[in-house]
């Protein structure tokens, strides 16, 4: 029988792998995620008959309360929202993780070598960090708490401190597997590490946490694989860890910082403070839809660059609406993505994918650079660090050196803003000020809407 | 060091190879499902809750059995669910 098990794992690691596999091309990737869930069944059916179950009550009680929940979520979530359903993910992974090593600890049967028990004191600190992390992050995206950087003092210090204890009371644990307070305490240590990492990045960073919690939740499935020397959670484990590292990765390069800036809440320190009313002043230019729509009649190429904003505006189908009255004019459109616009790794591209924007049309920052010298208009709507041109021509700028949309070769920009009010770098953006953009003050969606209104008048 | 350890450690480190080989391969257009679907693949950990929430080792054991089975259970289905919702908005025309 247990041979038998491990056969079907085996075929549900393949799977696993042959789904990722199929996210790697759009029109393939409905498939893939089909054939990993086909992996997923195979594997917990086949767990079902293991001979070590002897009662199914708390298993039915727990698949049916798990699966609702999960089904509710999924369907009722707005895409919108889609950064904070990955964070509660990533959490009830690292959750899920805890509490099977926390069973296997206070079972004599399992926790019975020094490899489980090692095991087991890393699974719980994963766990736990990874579980008050992404309620942390959850928290923050959802704006249940701030979402700026809150300082802790003596902040690297205090994690220093609680990690070494967390490792100390991992190491106590193995010593004397029958004390349970050993394990109490580390759980106690591991959340407030978790939180106390999560709690001083800021929103625009998050990102990069998200991918990395995304990480963990994989390594600490790893972890509980090797109590039991589980091949598929060993795998899989492995799988969605390397996935969160790499999107950790990409992410950070994308903002020109080292994860261990991100993580510390550390900006680059600028020169001299820059005077944000010396860069406006008398400077910029207001506009109105009516104006920009007779721009539009006469553009060719347009190129829309969406942010954070466009999410907060919910103007995803408003956008699409503009972008289908140009078309139908003969305008070529075009959307540019920068890495981290947005919340989480391809979060843009899934809100205009739920505007069906088809994915041709979203233009990657390396792409699309070049092209802004042949545009006629940018559009630019709710996205702003991601513009802003000091961070490639102004050495002392803290934001100098990460890669940024070339918004301002466009032949005109426009910029759809409330106000002037900074990003999340805290810098004001010289291309608000340049000769070649108007600004049209007001909610993203409401000016998409009018704009689009106006243009629809002018035929 | 056992057979067996060493074993597990080979698998650990090829599948994280592998990983890295699959996973630098998708688009970023598609990095939001491929963050929600290795969710669902990381709530593979509902295999090692089933075990701990049917075990006969003390009610302790199977409580957070139980606890471990419905947050995976809930990073399964409500996982896979929401990608196949967004992946689905990708591949229509």
């Amino acid at each position: 029988m247990t041979t038998f098990i491990y056969l079907a794992y085996l075929v549900a690691a393949v799977l696993f792998i042959l789904g990722i596999k199929g996210l790697t091309k759009p029109r393939t990737a409905v498939r893939g995620n089909q054939l990993s869930a086909m992996g997923m069944f195979i594997a917990v059916v086949v767990t079902l008959f293991d001979q070590s179950i002897l009662s199914y009550e708390w298993i039915i009680a727990g698949v049916l309360l798990g699966g609702t929940i999960g089904a509710v979520m999924a369907t009722k979530i707005k895409v919108t929202d889609m950064p904070q359903m990955v964070a509660l993910l990533n959490g009830f992974g690292g959750g899920a993780s805890l509490a099977i090593a926390a069973a296997s600890f206070l079972d004599p049967a399992a926790a019975t070598n020094a490899v489980a028990l090692i095991s087991i004191g890393a699974t719980i600190i994963i766990g736990s960090v990874t579980l008050s992390g992404s309620f942390v992050a959850f928290a923050k995206l959802q704006e249940l708490i701030s979402g700026n950087p809150i300082k802790v003092p003596g902040n690297k210090p205090l994690n220093a401190i609680l990690l070494i204890s967390a490792i100390a009371l991992a190491i106590a644990m193995v010593m004397d597997p029958t004390n349970t307070n050993l394990m109490y305490a580390l759980v106690a240590v591991a959340v407030v590490l978790g939180v106390l990492l999560v709690v001083p990045i800021g929103g625009a960073d998050m990102p990069v946490v998200i991918a990395l919690l995304n990480s963990y939740s994989g390594i600490a499935a790893a972890t509980t694989g090797f109590i039991t020397g589980n091949t598929v959670l060993i795998v899989s484990g492995s799988l969605v860890g390397a996935s969160g590292i790499i999107l950790t990765q990409i992410m950070c390069k994308a903002m020109n910082r080292s994860l261990f800036n991100v993580l510390f809440g550390v900006m680059a320190e600028g020169g001299e403070k820059i005077d944000a009313d010396e860069v406006y002043a008398g400077k910029v230019k207001s506009t109105s839809p009516d104006e920009i729509a007779m721009m539009l009649e006469t553009a060719e190429r347009v190129v829309i660059v969406p942010g954070y904003g466009l999410a907060m505006a919910q103007a995803q189908h408003a956008v699409r609406e503009l972008a289908n009255v140009l078309q139908s004019r003969g305008t070529d459109v075009k959307y540019a993505i920068h890495p981290v616009a947005g919340r989480m790794p391809g979060h843009m591209n899934v809100l205009l994918a739920e505007a069906e924007v088809p994915y041709e049309q979203l233009i990657e920052m390396d792409e699309i650079n070049p092209q802004f010298e042949q545009t006629d208009v940018a559009i630019v709507i709710g996205a702003n660090d991601v513009t802003n041109p000091m961070a490639r021509e102004d050495k002392g700028s803290p934001i100098y050196g990460m890669p940024i949309l070339n918004v301002d070769k466009a032949r005109t920009v426009v910029v759809i803003k409330r106000s002037l009010s900074p990003g999340f770098a805290g810098l004001p953006n010289p291309l608000f000020a340049m000769d070649n953009t108007l600004m049209l003050f007001g909610d993203g969606k409401k000016g998409i809407v009018e704009l689009t209104q106006s243009l629809k008048e002018a035929e | 060091m056992d057979m067996t350890l060493l074993l597990l450690l080979t698998l650990f480190v090829v599948a994280v190879f592998l990983g890295v080989e699959l996973i630098t391969k998708v688009p970023p257009t598609l990095h939001t499902p491929l963050m929600s679907g290795s969710n669902a693949i990381s709530g593979i950990s509902l295999v090692g809750a089933l075990l701990s929430a049917g075990s006969g080792a003390g009610i302790m054991v199977n409580v957070l059995g139980f606890i471990a089975v419905v947050l995976a259970t809930i990073n399964v289905v409500g996982g896979y669910m929401v990608t196949n919702r967004m992946l689905a908005m990708f591949k229509r025309k």
